[in-house]
Formats: structure tokens, C-alpha cells, sequence
């Protein structure tokens, strides 16, 4: 096993799979031969002087690219070789919550679901009761759904709900605060607060201003008990899309991964071309580009900092025909996905994938469609850290606190289907017993016998948002346990840790401002 | 064991759902202890009297389930598993209801009407009428109204139980009707029907007396047709 890290005692369950695998491994060798060949022609395009010198400083030839001052770097097989095999393969993420901590190791593909992007829209719901026109039945209901502006209260009652959510295993901050007296410098500690002052699971995030990262840093050390602590396994990490596809290395958030690097912080390098615009729109182009992209990235921490805890972070995405906007809902996002999670796994890096997306506006059946697809296949694949997957509507832009619950729903529905099969001989045994009991009975029905496999937890439970019936109150029923989970104080900071906090760390808004 | 604790055993495995030793019981942890079959064999080598075993046992224990169920702290196979406990002890206990006093709440025959093969829904409910404290006879699946005829002829009923999982043999249960009718029965005997393609307006259509839309259904109008008597 590469990079050893502290083994975690206790870890969120996720769902433990067997992978079904896309490719077979000849293709998959083919493509990690197309990335590399990419990043010795044409290279990558690196707008960051340091990061160009320490690519420079490591044997890759490095020449300026004429006109944009930027860097021609061009990343040989055996640097990249050598830092996947630098990069760990086990990563441990920690939470408030000991029991929350997330282990992400590529020999066991135990897959967790959580949520993400930064969207600009808060989605209300409410439902409505309405006369029918004929008023020869019952008022109908339907749900109205208001959009509204993100703020650090928004993302904290976020937080608290994904945090009551079951099936949500880490929670990426969700919801762009868009307070009027936040500034670019204190953005950052700002949102972190947000997210970790009802959250007990793991929290990340970007970074705006790189300016902010020991702020931020002091702020998860506080929150996991010391530094030691927060070094064993962090409440918090940070994402970095440091390659603008196609191939561009810009130069902020390059600053930003040379920092988390040089702290060994762990992060995720992530890329999101869209196929048919920044990538090719074919399987095997896209997945070469993102792979190339992403292993420049590694490469990069790698360089810095020999075993920084990095995720393979897969955000492809295709573009619709008619507008060029993304369209995650295409079959063709599953497949560059689960191609992204086996070269991952190939290379003994933990993956951070994409899945439970909806292009629809709004929840309901488009959205679950687009979402549930997706959910299922990536996980399949056996996907460690599957972001997006949590009330995400108009494609990443908006936020819907009652589709998050619907797709909490759904995700424990396909943690269901995924379970290994929970048998050995003696159950086998056992079952032979049973049919043969029942036989010997009158009735003939194997029902009494189905406490124990309740009890052996090989019994699903009915959809949690069933409406009585056969009626469809799936909306209703997810604004009903909104409003429960709203009216529970849920799980605070505890106060000497946040007094710590507005000690130590400047920039913070009011306190009342967090509080729900 | 004192009868005592014979018949405070036999409530409480039928509450737990436990048929026999080999049965582990609600929490899984009672595998080897004596179950209801067991228990009642030992009342009977104690000469305990039948209508304790139903009076103080069965009956209260099935209350108590039944409780459970409205509480929603049962399920189903846990009702299933209780009624199941009382059908294997009548039929222990049935050599000795002849010559008892043991007043049971009625016959019914229950038959899956011909062409039909499908018994789930019926044994069920068959199930369920046992551990309720009625008699029942069960003719099997594809059940040909002339067998039925005989046997409400033959044995006498109170209740005869129709059941149909398929659109096109559901027809058959206004054969059986008719049969009933020709041969002077029909007067003597309520005719409940059920099954997934049913309806009340079909049972209705076709002279029923009632219609049951699953076990529990049936139960209730049969101990509301009995009070009624």
C-alpha cells in the first residue's frame, strides 16, 4: 500500500461493492496511454511561475508559450508514473463526529455520497392548496417553488439538514453566500463556519483567497481538538480545479493547490470539461483529456510534496447540442465517469466522482430520472467519494432542500440494491432447514421466518417517502420531513469551541447570523 | 412445569410467534426452549382441560397480538407467525374438542375456485381464521363447485371462503353460487370472496355476501356477522 496513514477505528458505513467494470484492461491501458502521450504533446499550458519551475525542477521540459506568458510544460511518463505511485492510496477525512470519518482506500471500494457545487439559487418549496375548477372533489395540492439568494444562513441550515440526512456521508459546501458584507477575504472562513457549525460528517470546500488557508486550517484544528488531531484525520479538505480544460494549469487556483500541498492537506484535483466543447465529446477523447488534466494536477502536489493525500477528481460533463450548457442527464456523463473511476482505481488513488445531477429547474420524475441513473451506475462502479449526488437542480445552480431529501431517499434505495451478498454456507444451510419446515406446515408460508432476515438486515424497508396508497406524495412527504428536521435544534458546535473560533479566527460574521 | 406456567408459557411463545423449540423467537435468542407445540402437549400429559389452553392461553395471546398489530409494533409475518403458533395447537387440541364444551365461532370452508392454482391469499387467510379461533377446512386450489356443494352438503358450514388470483377465473365464483342455489344451499351458508382482480360491484354483481379485500377483512365481518347472530 502506498502512503501509509494512520488506520481510522471507526468509519461511516457508505456501501461496500463489488465493481462492475465499463472497461476491460486493455482499453483501460489505452487510455492512460493516450493521457500520457497528451502530456508530452502538447503538454500542459501552466499560467503559475512556481508551479512551472517546479515542473522545470523536476526534469520536464518547460519552454514559454508565445503570446500569454504563460509555460509549455510537458510532463514525461516517468515523472507521472513516479508520483502515482507518490500519491496515497489510502485517505482518511475525519469529522466533528469520530464515527463520521470517512476512509477512502482503493483496495476496498466502499463508496459514499455527499453533496456539492456552489449554487447561486436556495430553492423553497411550499405546497399549495388550490379549489379543483370543477370543485367536484377534494382541493388539489402542488408544490410552488421560490428561489432565493444563498447566505451563511442558508448554507448553515443546509448543513444541519445534510447532516440529519442518513445517506449523506460528507457534505461540500452547497450553497454560494452571497451576504452583502462578505468580502473576498473573509469568504472563506466564512463559509467553512457555515458548514461546520451544524455538522457533525466531514466538510470541503474550495478556497477563494489563498490568504484565508491558515485561518481556515486554525479553524479545523479547533474543531478536531489540536493540530495533532486535525493532521490524523482533518474535518475538513479542499477541492482545487487547477486545470481549465483544455489543459490550461490557471494561475490562482494553482497558488491555492502548491499551499495545501506544502501543509500535505488533503485535497481534491479535480477537472470538468465539457465533452463536445473543452473535450472531445467521444468516450475515449474526454476520458483521455480529464485523465491527462487530472494526473498533471497529482503530479504537481506530488512534486511539492511527496504523499500529500490527494482525491482523482472525475467531473466530466457533456454538452447539450442546442446551447452548449452541460447536460448531465446524458448517458454519456455515466460512462466517461465510471471509465474516470477505474483508471483511478489502476492507479491506487481514491476517487472523487460525479452522479445525481438533474438538469431539470424543479424537483420531480425528469430530476429523479436524470439523478437515480446515475446514482446507481457510478456507485456500481465502485466510486469511493461521489459529490453532486444531494438536491442539486438546474444542472449546479441551484440548491433544493426538498430534493435533497428525495435523493437521500433514493441513494439509501440504491445502498440497498448495492449490498454484498450477506451469505455463507451455513446460511445456505439454513435456508434448506426453512424450506423444509415450511413444508412440513400447514400453511406453507415462509413468512414468520422473515424476522430473522430483518434481523440479519437483508430486508429492505418500504420507499421512505411513500405516499398512503397509491398515491404519489413523494414532494409532500420530503416538505413534511423538512420541516421536522427544521424544527430540531440539530447538533451545534459546542460553545467553548466556538467562542475558540471567534477568538482565533478573524473575519467571521456575527454570530446570530449562523444561528437557526 | 406447573399448568400455571404451562399455559402462561403457551401465551407468551404465541405472542412471540415460536411454533416449536426450533423457533428463535422474536429477538432471536430462544432456539431450544419448549414452543407452543411442546407446551400443549405438556397440558394435555397434565390433563390441563382444553378450554383453559383456549381460554387462558390462546385466545388472550392472540388479543394481545392483535393489539400489537394497531400498535403498528407488529407486522404481518409477526401476526402470521402468531396465528400460525394457534393453528398448530388446535390441531394438536382438535382429538380433544370432541365431547368438550369448547364452543368455536364457526365453520368455514375456504377453496381457490377451478382453474385457478394460486392458494397464497387463501392460506393466509385460512391461517389467520384458525389463529382467530374459527374452524377451518381448506379443499385445496382449483376447487370445483360440485366439491364444494358436497361439502357444505356433507359436513355443514357457516362460511364458505372464495378465492381467485386471475381475472379469468374469478368468473367461477358465480358458479359456485349457482351451485349453492341449485342444490337449496345458498340459504344456509354466507359466501365471502376474495382476491387481487376483485372488486365489491363484482362481488355485488354476482350475489356474494361479502367482500373481503384481505385477511384482516375477513376476520372483521365474520366476528361482526357472528355478533350480529
Amino acid at each position: 500500500m502506498k502512503g501509509q496513514r494512520p488506520e481510522a477505528g471507526l468509519c461511516r458505513a457508505g456501501v461496500v461493492v463489488r465493481p462492475i467494470e465499463r472497461l476491460d484492461a486493455v482499453r483501460t491501458g489505452m487510455l492512460h496511454e493516450a493521457s500520457l502521450q497528451i502530456l508530452q504533446d502538447p503538454g500542459i499550458t501552466c499560467f503559475n511561475a512556481e508551479a512551472a519551475s517546479i515542473f522545470a525542477d523536476a526534469d520536464c521540459p518547460t519552454e514559454r508559450s508565445p503570446g500569454d506568458g504563460a509555460w509549455l510544460v510537458r510532463i514525461p511518463r516517468a515523472v507521472v508514473e513516479w508520483a502515482i505511485d507518490s500519491a496515497p492510496s489510502r485517505v482518511v477525512l475525519g469529522a466533528r463526529e469520530p464515527a463520521n470519518t470517512l476512509v477512502l482506500d482503493t483496495e476496498v471500494p466502499r463508496v459514499y455520497f455527499g453533496t456539492g457545487s456552489e449554487t447561486n439559487v436556495f430553492l423553497e418549496t411550499q405546497m399549495i392548496e388550490a379549489e379543483r375548477p370543477d370543485r367536484s372533489s377534494s382541493p388539489t395540492r402542488y408544490p410552488r417553488h421560490t428561489g432565493e439568494r444563498g447566505t451563511v444562513r442558508r448554507l448553515a441550515d443546509s448543513a444541519r439538514l445534510c447532516n440529519a440526512l442518513e445517506h449523506v456521508d460528507f457534505f461540500i459546501r452547497n450553497v454560494n453566500i452571497q451576504d452583502e458584507d462578505i468580502e473576498t477575504s473573509s469568504k472563506d472562513v466564512n463559509i467553512f463556519f457555515a458548514s461546520l457549525r451544524y455538522m457533525t460528517k466531514h466538510v470541503q470546500a474550495g478556497l477563494t483567497d489563498v490568504s484565508a488557508l491558515d485561518d481556515v486550517v486554525r479553524m479545523g484544528e479547533i474543531v478536531a481538538g489540536g493540530p495533532d488531531r486535525f493532521y490524523e484525520a482533518p474535518p475538513i479538505s479542499f477541492i482545487a480545479c487547477l486545470v481549465k480544460s483544455p489543459l490550461q494549469m490557471v494561475d490562482d487556483t494553482t497558488a491555492k493547490v502548491v499551499q495545501f500541498a506544502r501543509r500535505r492537506l488533503p485535497l481534491v484535483i479535480s477537472s470538468s470539461p465539457q465533452g463536445g466543447s473543452t473535450a472531445p465529446v467521444q468516450e475515449e477523447g474526454m476520458v483521455a483529456l480529464i485523465n491527462a488534466e487530472i494526473l498533471a494536477g497529482i503530479t504537481l502536489t506530488q512534486l511539492i510534496s511527496p504523499g500529500t493525500p490527494v482525491l482523482y477528481g472525475a467531473v466530466p460533463v457533456r454538452a447539450r447540442l442546442d446551447t452548449l450548457h452541460d447536460l448531465y442527464g446524458a448517458p454519456e456523463v455515466i460512462h466517461y465517469n465510471v471509465d474516470c473511476v477505474q483508471l483511478a482505481r489502476r492507479y491506487g488513488v481514491p476517487c472523487y466522482s460525479t452522479a445525481g445531477v438533474g438538469d431539470c429547474h424543479v424537483p420531480g420524475m425528469q430530476a429523479t430520472i436524470e439523478k437515480v441513473f446515475s446514482h446507481l451506475a457510478v456507485a456500481q462502479s465502485g466510486a469511493h467519494y461521489i459529490h453532486y449526488a444531494i438536491g442539486l437542480l438546474d444542472r449546479t445552480g441551484t440548491f433544493s432542500p426538498v430534493q435533497a431529501i428525495i435523493d437521500d431517499a433514493n441513494v439509501g434505495v440504491v445502498k440497498q440494491i448495492l449490498r454484498p451478498p450477506a451469505f455463507d454456507q451455513s446460511d445456505v444451510g439454513a435456508a434448506v432447514a426453512e424450506v423444509r419446515k415450511v413444508m412440513r406446515s400447514s400453511t406453507r408460508l415462509f413468512a414468520r421466518h422473515i424476522r430473522r432476515q430483518i434481523r440479519r438486515g437483508v430486508v429492505s424497508e418500504p420507499y421512505t417517502l411513500e405516499g398512503d396508497g397509491a398515491r404519489d406524495d413523494v414532494i409532500e412527504r420530503a416538505c413534511d420531513r423538512l420541516a421536522e428536521i427544521r424544527a430540531a435544534p440539530g447538533t451545534p458546535l459546542p460553545d467553548d469551541v466556538v467562542e475558540a473560533i471567534y477568538r482565533e479566527v478573524p473575519g467571521l460574521l456575527p454570530k446570530e447570523r449562523f444561528d437557526l | 412445569m406447573d399448568p400455571l406456567e404451562i399455559l402462561s408459557g403457551i401465551k407468551r411463545n404465541v405472542i412471540l410467534g415460536r411454533v416449536d423449540e426450533s423457533d428463535e423467537g422474536y429477538e432471536g435468542d430462544m432456539e431450544g426452549e419448549p414452543g407452543v407445540t411442546e407446551l400443549v402437549a405438556r397440558a394435555i400429559e397434565q390433563s390441563v382441560p382444553v378450554q383453559r389452553i383456549l381460554s387462558e392461553s390462546l385466545s388472550p395471546a392472540m388479543e394481545a397480538v392483535g393489539a400489537k398489530y394497531e400498535a403498528q409494533e407488529y407486522l404481518i409475518p409477526d401476526m402470521l407467525a402468531s396465528a400460525e403458533c394457534v393453528s398448530s395447537a388446535m390441531d394438536i387440541l382438535e382429538p380433544y374438542l370432541v365431547g368438550s364444551d369448547v364452543e368455536r365461532k364457526g365453520r368455514v370452508v375456504l377453496a381457490t375456485v377451478e382453474g385457478d392454482l394460486h392458494d397464497i391469499g387463501k392460506n393466509i387467510v385460512g391461517t389467520l381464521l384458525k389463529g382467530g379461533g374459527y374452524e377451518v377446512c381448506d379443499l385445496g386450489t382449483s376447487v370445483a363447485a360440485a366439491r364444494i356443494v358436497d361439502e357444505v352438503r356433507e359436513h355443514g358450514t357457516d362460511v364458505v371462503g372464495l378465492s381467485a388470483l386471475l381475472t379469468s377465473t374469478m368468473t367461477q365464483m358465480r358458479s359456485v353460487l349457482e351451485a349453492l342455489e341449485a342444490a337449496g344451499l345458498r340459504d344456509r351458508v354466507k359466501v365471502i370472496v376474495g382476491g387481487a382482480p376483485l372488486s365489491e360491484k363484482f362481488a355485488v354483481s354476482i350475489g356474494a355476501d361479502a367482500y373481503c379485500r384481505d385477511a384482516f377483512e375477513a376476520i372483521d365481518w365474520l366476528d361482526a356477522m357472528r355478533q350480529e347472530a
